[in-house]
């Protein structure tokens, strides 16, 4: 994985400084909290419910265990003893003190680690596939160029008051697992008929207010080129953006104003005018960077052979454990979401035994999800059951990749100033239900979303069930969305109708699947019996 | 009634304002009547306070209750970790913000 060099190690260790200095000033009164909020933010520090909130960038969702064992030596010292991984692959803490924040940054400067650009109108933490490096099914690893999309976009001044804040995910997979189309820019690495890399752009995708599904701008863009392509597109959308209005501001509404051609064309003639002087990829910046993900040193010659005498070891292998492009080796997925439990959280040890995990089985390599869960990449099949007794022994090994009570839950009214009602509890009762119910296999892949506000940060658009918590006049009431999809065939739910309580939600959803159940066919997921047969029936249970 | 709330500047915990200084526990809040903005100036001029507004509140013989289920959860911590609460010996703490 990539490792600072000392630029960047002192342009992290000044902005530790930076904010010591605008904290102490903020406690002894020389700024007001209107002059101090966008500098914290600018270091990820929000105000929330209970507390102010950490939010951690973790860059691609790549970690060591070095960096991992950090995130749990602050958990235990700053924070409550837990931390919660997010669906922007970062992780935050929910009870952090201003005074305690400089600490906080400063220990985390030490192990390559910050928590820059996670909040403000800035570009963000890029996400990138929890499988880099180690899926069969990519034609390179996409992190080099997420870590120089990350190093050309971070404090560069023409994007660091930008209308919005602005999201970009890169994969080089065709199976998507980090949700492109869901992205200001989505870029997917391919190769042309020549065999040279490119990248497809997709522009204008997102979710929160207005979701829209971002559209192909551009089918191949010559990889050097990406950093002017970027730059072009920022341009326009600066240009553009609705800065009147914050709900209009996303470029994604600015796509969908000018529409799609207009908005392409209009990137071209931008492109075209800055190419000539643009400060593109350079093939020997790209080189370094991309030795820090050399691929590690596989053994060869490893039995693909896997014991399954053990039921409950096979049942986890079958749903948590991924092919692995190296023989001998699996990709380990770490489920975060124990029946019963709180969706992306884990303790302080907890993430220490995942650490643990990295370095000794995965060749120092860790991963965060979308899907709020963790990645053990480079994993050698005889090690697998191991490695699962270890993590059955600390609660994490809850065989539940892509199914029902594999829920994304964002913190919701329990930890969030934003939310207007709990998301956390309604994704608990689920996972109830469906246990109770004992057909949480039978059902199969089910992905179920929930955001307590419009924010989105649950992902609710893009659940094949979708669960939208809203404040009706002071009490929590949910909205069901069906038929969302963030992979490769990414769709956005519809909304199925008027909404219900806390308890109907539950009930709903269970009737949800049971028309699945009545109607599905061989092989179809919820997903396809849904888009095969439309809303109706459904709506015929909840409201019939 | 009216009652004030806010952030400590310094922890970030939840306070109330209860008449004479700032509590962690919301059954010790004040009646601000229409005092609240005037109360949510100065305490955060003396920087007591961050982010202080003014919420409605009943008061009966079981203590004072938040208006609106954001405010309760901010009262009592998070429902779905009653251990983390200011009431963690209660088990049926969480059916007050409810």
């Amino acid at each position: 994985m990539y490792r600072y060099d000392h630029f960047d190690q002192a342009i992290v260790d000044a902005r530790v400084d930076e904010f010591r200095d605008q904290t102490a000033r903020r406690l002894a009164g020389a700024m007001t909290e209107d002059q101090f909020k966008p500098l914290r933010l600018k270091n990820g520090l929000y105000l929330q419910l209970h507390a102010y909130m950490l939010r951690v960038a973790i860059p691609y969702g790549t970690l060591n265990s070095r960096q991992m064992r950090m995130l749990g030596h602050i958990a235990r010292k700053y924070d409550r003893g837990y931390g919660h991984f997010t669906t922007r692959q970062n992780i935050q803490y929910n009870w952090i003190k201003l005074q305690d924040a400089p600490d906080i940054l400063a220990d985390l400067a030490t192990v390559e680690m910050h928590a820059i650009q996670t909040s403000g109108e800035s570009i963000r933490n890029l996400s990138s596939d929890q499988y880099a490096g180690a899926a069969a099914d990519e034609i390179c690893d996409p992190r080099p160029w997420a870590e120089l999309v990350r190093q050309a976009t971070t404090f560069h001044p023409e994007f660091s008051y930008l209308p919005r804040k602005f999201k970009i995910a890169v994969t080089a997979s065709p199976e998507d697992r980090v949700a492109i189309r869901l992205h200001d820019i989505g870029l997917r690495l391919v190769q042309n008929d020549a065999g040279e890399l490119g990248f497809e752009v997709y522009i204008g995708g997102g979710m929160g207010r207005t979701p829209f599904v971002a559209p192909l701008i551009r089918p191949f863009l010559p990889a050097d080129n990406l950093f002017s392509y970027i730059e072009a597109a920022l341009r326009v959308w600066n240009r553009w953006a609705r800065r009147d209005n914050i709900h209009k501001q996303r470029i994604k509404i600015l796509v969908h104003d000018m529409g799609e051609e207009e908005f392409r064309r209009q990137v071209e003639e931008e492109w075209e005018a800055i190419l000539p002087n643009a400060s593109d990829v350079e093939r020997k910046e790209l080189e370094r960077i991309a030795a820090h993900f050399a691929p590690p040193p596989f053994e060869t010659g490893l039995s693909d052979e896997i014991d399954r005498s053990d039921p409950d070891f096979a049942l986890w292998v079958d749903q948590n454990v991924a092919a692995h492009k190296a023989p001998g080796y699996a990709i380990v997925n770490i489920s975060l979401k124990p029946v019963p439990g709180i969706p992306g959280d884990a303790t302080a040890d907890q993430i220490d035994l995942i650490a643990d995990l990295a370095e000794q089985y995965s060749f120092d390599d860790l991963r965060t999800t979308h899907a709020q869960n963790l990645v053990l990449p480079h994993v050698r099949k005889a090690d697998l059951y191991a490695v699962w007794q270890k993590l059955s022994a600390a609660g994490l090994a809850e065989p539940n990749l892509d199914l029902a009570t594999d829920i994304i839950a964002c913190p919701g009214l329990d930890y969030c100033s934003l939310a207007n009602a709990r998301s956390i509890p309604i994704a608990q009762k689920i996972q109830a239900r469906f246990i109770e119910r004992g057909n949480v296999n039978e059902l199969g892949e089910l992905k179920i979303k929930i955001s307590g506000c419009i924010n989105a940060c649950g992902h609710h658009h893009a659940g094949h069930i979708g669960i939208l918590g809203v404040d009706r006049k002071g009490t929590e009431n949910y909205q069901l969305l069906l038929g969302g999809s963030g992979a490769e065939d990414a769709s956005l739910a519809k909304i199925t109708g008027p909404g219900f309580d806390e308890d109907g939600i539950v009930d709903a959803v269970e009737k949800t699947t049971d028309v699945y159940l009545r109607e599905r066919r061989e092989g179809e997921r919820f997903l396809d019996t849904y888009r095969r047969i439309g809303v109706e029936p459904f709506k015929e249970v909840l409201y019939g | 009634m009216k009652i004030l709330t806010g952030n400590d500047l310094a922890t970030g915990d939840v306070i109330w304002w209860t008449g004479s200084g700032w509590s962690r526990h919301v059954e010790e809040s004040a009646d601000v009547g229409d005092k609240g903005e005037e109360i949510a100036q100065v305490e955060s001029a003396a920087r007591r306070v961050n982010g202080p507004y003014v919420i409605d509140a009943s008061k009966d013989a079981a203590g004072i209750r938040p208006a609106h289920i954001k405010d309760r959860i901010r009262a009592l911590g998070p429902t779905v970790r009653l251990d983390l609460s200011l009431k963690p010996a209660d088990p049926t703490v969480g059916n007050w913000v409810i």
